[in-house]
């Protein structure tokens, strides 16, 4: 039985690392969902991006991890808001599945246009931290996982005081609830939804360098699958609202560890993707959304 | 201070505006009045640059702002308070107070500004920190009144303020709105309610299928035989 215990504590560590990864990369998706109604099925790229970003300031610019977490979220953070003023922003009025169409074009393009740039081969992020090994009883953490814990926790304390309590996330919570009624309040939308994908691409920049520094290997293709997944954990949290960004993402990566601790790590992504389906079936809305109220 | 000159605007291929002119003086209160579907409200989302008209202009404060975007017409001293409210019901009173002065700089002026809102709307100061979506509908009401004056109109564009509202609370709206005028905001006002309107307007215009179909001031518009038929109930 304490074997079992152990190893239920310890997959709980696992998944609650990896979990903050996705809920940093979901938190974008919801913000930008929130904002203009679309989900960015590019957004695991911008996550890709900022991983590489993280990778070539630490070996090209041999900046230590703080400066370059901060290279990878600010580089980020301008391409997604070029990205918006490019490719979605001529789509506004557009119908919304044409938009959708575009992201996953702008998916496409920064896939591959790194491909071109760095080559398909993965490459091996440095360690910029002594892998210590802290033993709490039976339980193991590493000193990666900590620092993906705590950067996490930093980030999102960040997200939630900016969003709640700057002038800057008033707006942009007005305009994800009532754009024209935002308008009408002198609020220059364009530039609300400039910052909403600055902030959302710096988050999913910064979960790409600590997946870095976890993992130790980053490829042009390694946003796919977290960029599904965050966006699982998105609407399992409720889409467009963002403390349910947060718990969808952590809830996510403890059932993957949990799955791949007790059954089999080939059931992990079984385990994401009928979590998505269980939650459209039985509440679409997500864990923290009400039913929506249609405007009249 | 506001001349509105011969617009045309369309929905898509529809023609909803046809050629409306009309004019507000500083200080007055002008009242647009018509049946649903007339074009009133895109008459004032016209103005307020959430809609760009084909042609004609529209010029507030000596200067043309046709087609100038919403959010920089506001800092000019124009403001709409929006049909059907609008509050950002995911916000508190407090923050949606804010957002009315989002344009202002001068922290002392919104203060003082804050205070006179909740001087004009007490129960506004009551539920303060409660979200918008919690009020109710006369509530919701004051809180878009005051939160369009956080941002120290020149000029206060109102669609339907007595939409939905019961008549008791239809009256202290319009109590209101003849406070924030006298106080030196000028008013152009749309209203189905044509009645209350007219009680409180210097001027009116009526109108129809997207255009007006007669102007004058608000005495001798709810005096004239053809108005009483259509709009007051004989």
């Amino acid at each position: 039985m304490d074997t079992f215990f152990g190893q239920l504590c310890q997959q709980l560590i696992n998944g609650i690392s990896l979990g903050s990864i996705y809920a940093l990369i979901a938190l974008g998706y919801t913000m930008i969902y929130g904002i203009i109604k679309l989900i960015n099925f590019a957004h695991g790229d911008i996550y890709m991006l900022g991983a590489y970003l993280g990778f070539f300031a630490t070996t090209a610019l041999g900046l230590s991890f703080f400066p370059a977490i901060i290279f990878a979220m600010v580089g980020a953070a301008l391409a997604g808001i070029i990205i918006e003023r490019v490719a979605y922003r001529p789509m506004r009025n557009a119908p919304r599945i044409a938009i959708l169409i575009t992201a996953i074009g702008v998916s496409f393009f920064l896939e591959y246009t790194m491909i071109l740039f760095v080559s398909p081969q993965p490459r091996t992020f440095p360690s910029i931290f002594a892998a210590t090994v802290y033993n709490m009883g039976p339980l193991v953490m590493n000193s990666q996982q900590l620092v993906i814990l705590i950067s996490a926790i930093i980030l999102m304390t960040v997200l939630t005081y900016i969003v709640n309590k700057t002038k800057a996330g008033k707006a942009m919570r007005a305009v994800s609830f009532d754009a024209d009624a935002a308008r009408l309040m002198g609020i220059d939308i364009d530039r609300v939804i400039s910052t909403t994908f600055a902030l959302g691409s710096a988050l999913a920049a910064a979960g790409g360098v600590l997946v870095g520094v976890y993992y130790n290997s980053i490829d042009p293709l390694m946003g796919m699958m977290p960029g599904l997944k965050a966006f699982v954990a998105a609407v399992l949290g409720g889409i467009g609202i963002i403390p349910g960004a947060m718990i969808g993402g952590i809830i996510l990566g403890v059932v993957e560890a949990l799955v791949s601790g007790f059954i089999s790590s080939t059931f992990r992504d079984a385990a994401a993707f009928a979590i998505l389906i269980l939650i459209l079936l039985y509440k679409p809305t997500g864990l923290l959304g009400k039913n929506v109220r249609e405007k009249v | 201070m506001l001349q509105v000159k011969d617009i045309n605007v369309y929905y898509g291929a529809i023609h909803a505006i046809k050629g409306i002119s009309l004019e507000v003086s500083d200080g007055e209160i002008v009242a647009l009045i018509g049946s649903n579907g007339a074009g009133k409200s895109t008459t004032l989302r016209t103005i307020s640059g959430l809609m760009k008209p084909k042609s004609g202009s529209i010029i507030y404060d000596d200067k043309d702002i046709t087609g100038k975007p919403a959010h920089k017409i506001v800092s000019m001293g124009l403001c709409q308070v929006p049909e059907g409210r609008r509050v950002f019901a995911n916000m508190t009173v407090l923050e949606n107070l804010e957002m009315g002065a989002y344009t202002r700089k001068d922290k002392d002026g919104i203060a003082r500004d804050m205070k006179k809102v909740f001087e004009s709307f007490p129960r506004l100061l009551e539920r303060k920190e409660q979200l918008a979506g919690t009020l109710s509908g006369g509530e919701q009401q004051m809180l878009a009144m005051g939160r369009a004056l956080m941002s120290k109109p020149k000029l206060l564009l109102m669609d339907e303020p007595s939409m939905g509202l019961a008549p008791l609370l239809v009256k202290e709206i319009f109590n209101i709105i003849k406070e924030i005028n006298a106080s030196g905001t000028t008013i152009l006002l749309v209203e189905q309610n044509a009645n209350m309107a007219l009680s409180i307007a210097d001027k009116a215009y009526v109108l129809e299928t997207g255009r007006i179909t007669l102007s004058g001031t608000a005495k001798e518009l709810a005096s004239s035989e053809a108005v009483r038929k259509a709009y007051l109930g004989g």
